[in-house]
């Protein structure tokens, strides 16, 4: 007697009957479908912030901070620090000098052209070589500052993001005015969500003549990193902490990126508690209509281990519907969609697009089947452990 | 043919639980009957008799005494063994026919043959000449729906018969049809049980259909009471 023959064929009869019952068939696989398309929708904004965090950052570029700064905006060096650390073993050299970049970051506020409320926007004051130092930076429009002059260039996703930061426009800041030259693209990356001008400029207007945050910079190679760490660390006239970039980026959307998932997989959560009971009545209903027929399979000599597996190979069946449907859903209304957001860790905007990615879409999908292997786990063990001789008199 | 008791109840009591109540549907009942009988199990409502059948047919258990088929005691047989057991030695007939609507009268008899280690085309081949048996084999590809009520019962005993079983248990088969109908199925039956030599237990409560059997039998109140057909 071939266990496997017997599965296939209940099964067959099973998904051949859900036409006979497609209303409840098809309010479980859409329910089960919200969840796909609530999961994969929360999880893309999250891994689209994550990308636009990390994608900045390459392994052979460094950021140096001050001693126990969590972040740029908790950090501050020294003109001396900067000239200290761009001179360090392990650093990089173009035609002028060592590629890094001491950085000043500031914060501004700006309309959001989605709300028209004011949102903190990133201010970067960079030095000439950052250019080179982040390698991704490319001009969309107009062109890069000039040193010297009050002359800003805007990352294509504050643009998109923010009213009033169209190339040829000025921002009015304070007592001073900034003309916007140019915009720029960072491959996606963070540098996109923030405004540049040329560090020497910034400090004064923010009354920090000697001061920088941050410094980037360029290392001969990804290897060269540990020696150039240590250069720093170890010397007695500097208290700083030495990071990869993408180390760095990574530890900085961690907190936003997490909130968003738990937010995300909570929502999800809740809605998968109510399409679980959604399965559940389905498959109850399934198994109530067809007591007949299974009663009567089971008279026939078909065991109930296969009449188990084939009432949740339907219930499975229905969740993959869905579970694809609203993975499907969610990536053509969320994937690219392009946001903002705060980024925690330095109370700024960050720009990015919701990333669908085939790895968000499989775990939806394997979200939905556990689902539908819940949903369909009780009433199969209902119908396999129903009594023949009662069922066939009760469904007569 | 043999004359040996091919079914043997001994001293069968069967009490169904209602709530904290017992009620007591079979009390000691002995039956014996021969290969090739065609029997009538007849009786009011109530009487015990479909109970009877599903003992025999290995569908419940008796709460005392044996129950042996062909020298089996099917009443001490676990449930995985019942359900190969009858899946080898039962051929049911329902009065609702109970047939796959989502399957045409060919898949329908093809059903039981699942079970069993035959190939797609000998499933195929028996099914058709079990339909050819009952008189259908021109409706091989209707579904259920597209067919009479005799029609589907017919598909029904094709169903039963398709695996050769040990006993043919037919419980009401008539009690759905038209008396035309009804006539016809009786027939059918008769001729299997005449030509083949099938072994047959009836339950009804039709003087009509149980005159076509060879031996009747009257329950009443969990009691047997023979009489000669």
């Amino acid at each position: 007697m071939n266990w496997f023959t017997q599965v296939f064929a209940i099964a067959a009869f099973n998904l051949r009957s859900l036409p006979q019952r497609k209303g409840a068939a098809l309010s479980a696989a859409v329910g089960i479908a919200g969840v796909a398309a609530v999961l994969v929708g929360v999880l893309a904004i999250a891994q689209g912030f994550r990308h636009a965090m990390t994608k900045s950052g390459s392994p052979d570029t460094a950021i140096v901070l001050r001693s126990g700064a969590d972040s740029e905006m908790t950090s501050n060096l020294s003109r001396d620090d900067a000239r200290l650390i761009s001179d360090a073993p392990g650093v990089a050299r173009g035609s002028s000098g060592p590629l890094s970049s001491a950085e000043l970051f500031v914060i501004i506020d700006l309309p959001k052209r989605s709300t028209g409320t004011s949102a903190n926007v990133p201010l970067r004051g960079v030095g000439a070589a950052a250019f080179d130092v982040r390698g991704d930076i490319t001009m969309v429009q107009g062109r890069r500052f000039e040193l010297g002059k009050n002359e800003v260039i805007v990352g294509a996703g504050a643009a998109r993001a923010f009213s009033g930061l169209d190339a040829g426009q000025s921002i009015k800041i304070g007592v001073n005015t900034w003309n916007i030259v140019g915009t720029f693209t960072a491959g996606g990356g963070l540098a996109e969500s923030e405004i540049w001008t040329d560090a020497a400029v910034l400090q004064p207007a923010y009354h920090r003549p000697e001061g920088y945050q941050s410094v980037y910079a360029k290392l001969t190679s990804a290897d060269t990193y540990d020696s150039f760490k240590d250069a720093l660390t170890t010397n007695p006239q500097l208290k700083v902490k030495v990071s990869r970039l993408s180390d760095h980026y990574a530890e900085q959307s961690t907190l936003t990126s997490g909130f968003i998932t738990t937010i995300g997989v909570f929502i999800a959560s809740m809605m998968a508690l109510g399409a679980l009971f959604g399965a559940l009545n389905t498959m109850y209903s399934a198994v109530s209509t067809r007591t007949n027929e299974i009663a009567t399979l089971r008279a026939l000599g078909f065991g109930s281990g296969p009449v188990v597996i084939s009432v949740l190979t339907e219930s499975l069946a229905l969740a993959l519907v869905g579970g694809l449907l609203g993975a499907g859903l969610a990536y053509l209304a969320f994937d690219g969609y392009q946001a903002a957001t705060m980024n925690f860790q330095t109370f700024s905007q960050v720009t990015f697009a919701f990333s669908v990615t085939a790895p968000l879409v499989l775990t939806a999908v394997i979200g939905a089947s556990i689902l539908g292997i819940i949903g369909g786990l009780l009433p199969a063990i209902r119908a396999a452990r129903l009594p023949i001789a009662s069922a066939l008199r009760e469904s007569a | 043919m043999s004359n040996a008791a091919l079914v043997q109840v001994q001293n069968v009591t069967k009490t169904f639980h209602r709530g904290s109540e017992d009620v007591p549907v079979l009390s000691g009942l002995d039956l014996m009957v021969n290969q090739g009988e065609f029997l009538a199990l007849m009786g009011p409502s109530g009487s015990g008799k479909s109970t009877l059948l599903n003992l025999i047919g290995g569908l419940d258990r008796p709460t005392q005494g044996s129950v042996s088929i062909g020298g089996d005691r099917i009443d001490q047989l676990s449930d995985r063994e019942l359900a190969a057991w009858r899946a080898r030695h039962v051929g049911f007939v329902f009065q609702f026919y109970n047939l796959m609507p989502v399957l045409n009268a060919q898949r329908n008899v093809e059903l039981p043959l699942l079970l069993t280690s035959l190939n797609k085309s000998e499933r195929r081949q028996h099914a058709e000449t079990a339909l050819n048996v009952v008189g259908l084999s021109h409706r091989l590809k209707h579904y259920p729906r597209t067919l009479s009520g005799g029609e589907q019962q017919r598909v029904g005993i094709a169903r039963a018969i398709v695996t050769d079983p040990t006993i043919l248990l037919c419980d009401e088969p008539t009690g759905d049809l038209d008396r035309k109908s009804g006539d016809d199925i009786l027939t059918l039956l008769q001729t299997l049980n005449k030509e083949q030599g099938k072994t047959i237990i009836m339950v009804t409560h039709d003087p009509h259909a149980s005159a076509r059997a060879s031996r009747i039998v009257h329950l009443d109140k969990g009691q047997l009471s023979a009489q000669p057909a």
